[in-house]
């Protein structure tokens, strides 16, 4: 089992739901998102999504496109994304996603970064943009290095769809709280946690619910129905927001161990 | 994803069905104008040396080959059951056949549009509000035509229940390049039994602009299996290929992942998306359709590029021989004709899109005017 499995299964024998947060790798520089992610580790994250920052990120919404701009204009790439990987692989064991775009992916070579990421101690993809049928290329490689490939499904997926999408799970498996973009108002994240949990017990693997969740209620809320939470836009929102790399790093320390306080189940 | 499986049921199913097929036969006949003339274009012939002959697409109603793509999509749509529409627009021609289309059958219509181009083409931003639409103006990234078709996307994520989001060009996922492909096949189609009929043989070539490339796609469709026609695509230079600031994916990009479709895309060596230039706001998008990168890979056809000056001379050359305003767009494949006479010899036809008309462009091409005086 790798270590994002691990992680969820300790959260689920300790009656929690494993706590999964976003960071913006290179926002507002790599040297913080070091610190960033061995803080969030520290704070209570399970999981750390390090988001590879793209030009055009689709999926997400103002909040994580601002980080990916301000990320791409100091100069990150996913080389130097790759490396700060090694750095914080010396300083904590926290699982590491990588999550991000397919093209920047497929411009690097699939392959050679499978290997690279391997080396450097991360566990694993997610690519929103990259369909499980189109996914060869990426998560066969992958899994033939002990990598993690992580596929969406929305609330829209039909059957078929979500079949395919398990099938093509090594760990978990990313459900979309509701049509639209990253940092969105959830509508109505109680039914949306309750088809969830509905459809983890079905497919007998862990699902973590993501796009929306924001408070610690929001956690909460989805930590009664599935194994995993993904909180987002809500950790680049106070990095944003504050005036000093000390002060993101505080920040970040309360939010997300406010956040592991509602992933605990009563 | 689903709501691409669920287009693609809706396009198959409409192809099969006889009455979407007359509606919309007779609102390109009664609507939009159609058939377009095919015209021997006989001063420019003079002056270019083989016979030219123009597809004219300037004529539809609208200005551009754009309302072909509308109507299809719109009417799709309402046959999906969808009650809101969405489009991006770069230059505004999709913008407004989009919104034209909607005013037709009864639908609201939102448009993305870049802030640089709201700016740009302020007179179509005009058109499309009295047209009843809502403009929105996005100003992420390099607010341009590729951002405004990710914002467009994340709208149509969001609200891809009631909404139908109408592409503009031969890009973004499949079915769109297909669809739109489809729809557009109609200007081959006619030019291929206009020019039977009036110059009694297939032309030699047939050249068309490309941006993301919609109207070659659907003037090549009608002779791609047509082995002697030549099929030649022209891009945008910008500034010249060589200052990195042009809007040639096709020439000089790489393959790349953008909306949904691997093609030729500009970007950086870590796989970032470039910002497209082009005088042109049509042209301006650093993708380009995903069967045009087949051609090409394929041989079937070839393009090539010119730059802003090139575009904008081919576009006097065309008012002062044949009184006929092109769009800057369109003036791209008029500025690619002495390279393209040279590999044909003066013996020979040639077929050009006049994709659209050039009134949207008068105040671009007057400051650029003054400008080299």
């Amino acid at each position: 089992m790798g270590r994002i499995a691990d992680a969820f299964a300790k959260a689920k024998k300790e009656n929690r739901a494993a706590l999964v947060i976003y960071v913006c790798a290179g926002d507002p520089d790599l040297r913080t998102t070091e610190d960033l992610v061995v803080a969030a580790a520290e704070s209570g994250a399970d999981v750390i999504e390090l988001g590879v920052p793209f030009s055009d990120p689709t999926a997400d919404g103002p909040a994580i496109q601002r980080a990916s701009e301000r990320s791409l204009a100091a100069g990150t790439t996913l080389a130097k994304v790759l490396d700060t990987i090694g750095a914080i692989r010396r300083r904590t064991n926290v699982p590491i996603l990588l999550f991000g775009y397919y093209n920047p992916i497929l411009s690097y070579g699939e392959q050679k970064l499978v290997e690279e990421t391997a080396a450097r101690g991360a566990d694993g993809f997610l690519v929103v943009d990259l369909p499980p049928e189109e996914s060869d290329g990426l998560r066969l490689p992958a899994i033939e290095k002990g990598l993690d490939f992580v596929p969406l499904i929305a609330p829209t997926s039909d059957r078929d769809r979500v079949t395919e999408a398990a099938a093509a799970a090594t760990s978990f498996l990313y459900y979309v709280s509701m049509t639209g973009v990253t940092g969105s108002k959830a509508t109505d994240l109680a039914s949306a946690s309750e088809r969830a949990g509905a459809l983890q017990r079905e497919l007998n693997r862990p699902i973590a619910i993501g796009f929306g969740v924001k408070t610690k209620e929001d956690v909460t809320t989805v930590a009664r129905h599935v194994d995993g939470v993904v909180v987002g836009s809500a950790v680049v929102r106070v990095i944003e927001e504050a005036e000093s790399s000390a002060a993101a790093l505080s920040a970040v320390r309360t939010l997300v161990a406010e956040l592991a306080a509602g992933a605990r189940r009563q | 994803m689903p709501a691409l499986d669920e287009l693609t049921r809706a396009y198959e199913e409409s192809q099969r069905d006889p009455a979407f097929q007359a509606e919309l036969d007779s609102l390109l006949h009664h609507y939009a104008g159609r058939p377009t003339p095919t015209y021997f274009a006989s001063r420019l012939t003079e002056e270019v040396g083989p016979r030219i002959w123009l597809k004219r697409e300037d004529l539809c109603h609208t200005g551009a080959h754009k309302v072909n793509n509308t109507i299809g999509q719109i009417l799709l749509a309402k046959r999906m059951g969808k009650t809101r529409i969405i489009a991006e627009t770069g230059a505004g021609q999709h913008g407004v056949a989009t919104a034209t289309s909607c005013a037709l059958m009864g639908l609201p219509c939102e448009v993305y549009m870049g802030a640089e181009d709201v700016r740009r083409q302020a007179p179509n931003v005009r058109r499309m509000e009295l047209l009843g639409a809502e403009v929105h103006s996005v100003k992420s990234g390099s607010a341009t035509l590729k951002d405004a078709m990710n914002e467009a996307l994340r709208d149509w994520v969001t609200n891809v229940r009631t909404t139908h989001y109408c592409v503009g060009s031969v890009a973004g996922p499949h079915p769109y390049p297909l669809i739109v492909r489809d729809f557009q096949a109609v200007i081959g189609k006619e030019a291929r039994a206009q020019m039977i009929e009036q110059a009694g043989k297939l032309p030699d070539a047939v050249v068309a602009c490309v941006g993301g490339g919609s109207n070659a796609m659907g003037i090549f469709a009608g002779f791609i299996d047509d082995e002697s026609v030549r099929l030649i695509g022209v891009e945008a230079a910008g500034d010249g290929i060589a200052t990195g600031r042009h809007a040639a994916p096709l020439c000089a990009g790489g393959v790349g992942v953008l909306h949904g479709a691997k093609s030729y895309v500009l970007q950086t060596a870590d796989g970032q998306i470039v910002e497209a230039h082009s005088i042109s706001a049509g042209l301006d998008y650093p993708g380009v359709g995903p069967e045009h990168a087949w051609l090409k890979d394929i041989g079937r056809a070839t393009y090539g590029a010119v730059t802003d000056a090139q575009a904008l001379d081919a576009f006097q050359q065309l008012c002062r021989t044949e009184g006929i305003i092109p769009a800057l767009e369109t003036s791209h494949a008029f500025a690619y004709l002495p390279t393209v006479a040279k590999e044909v010899g003066d013996d020979a036809d040639i077929l050009v899109c006049l994709s659209g008309r050039g009134d949207k462009d008068l105040d671009t091409v007057l400051a650029q005017l003054k400008s080299r005086s």
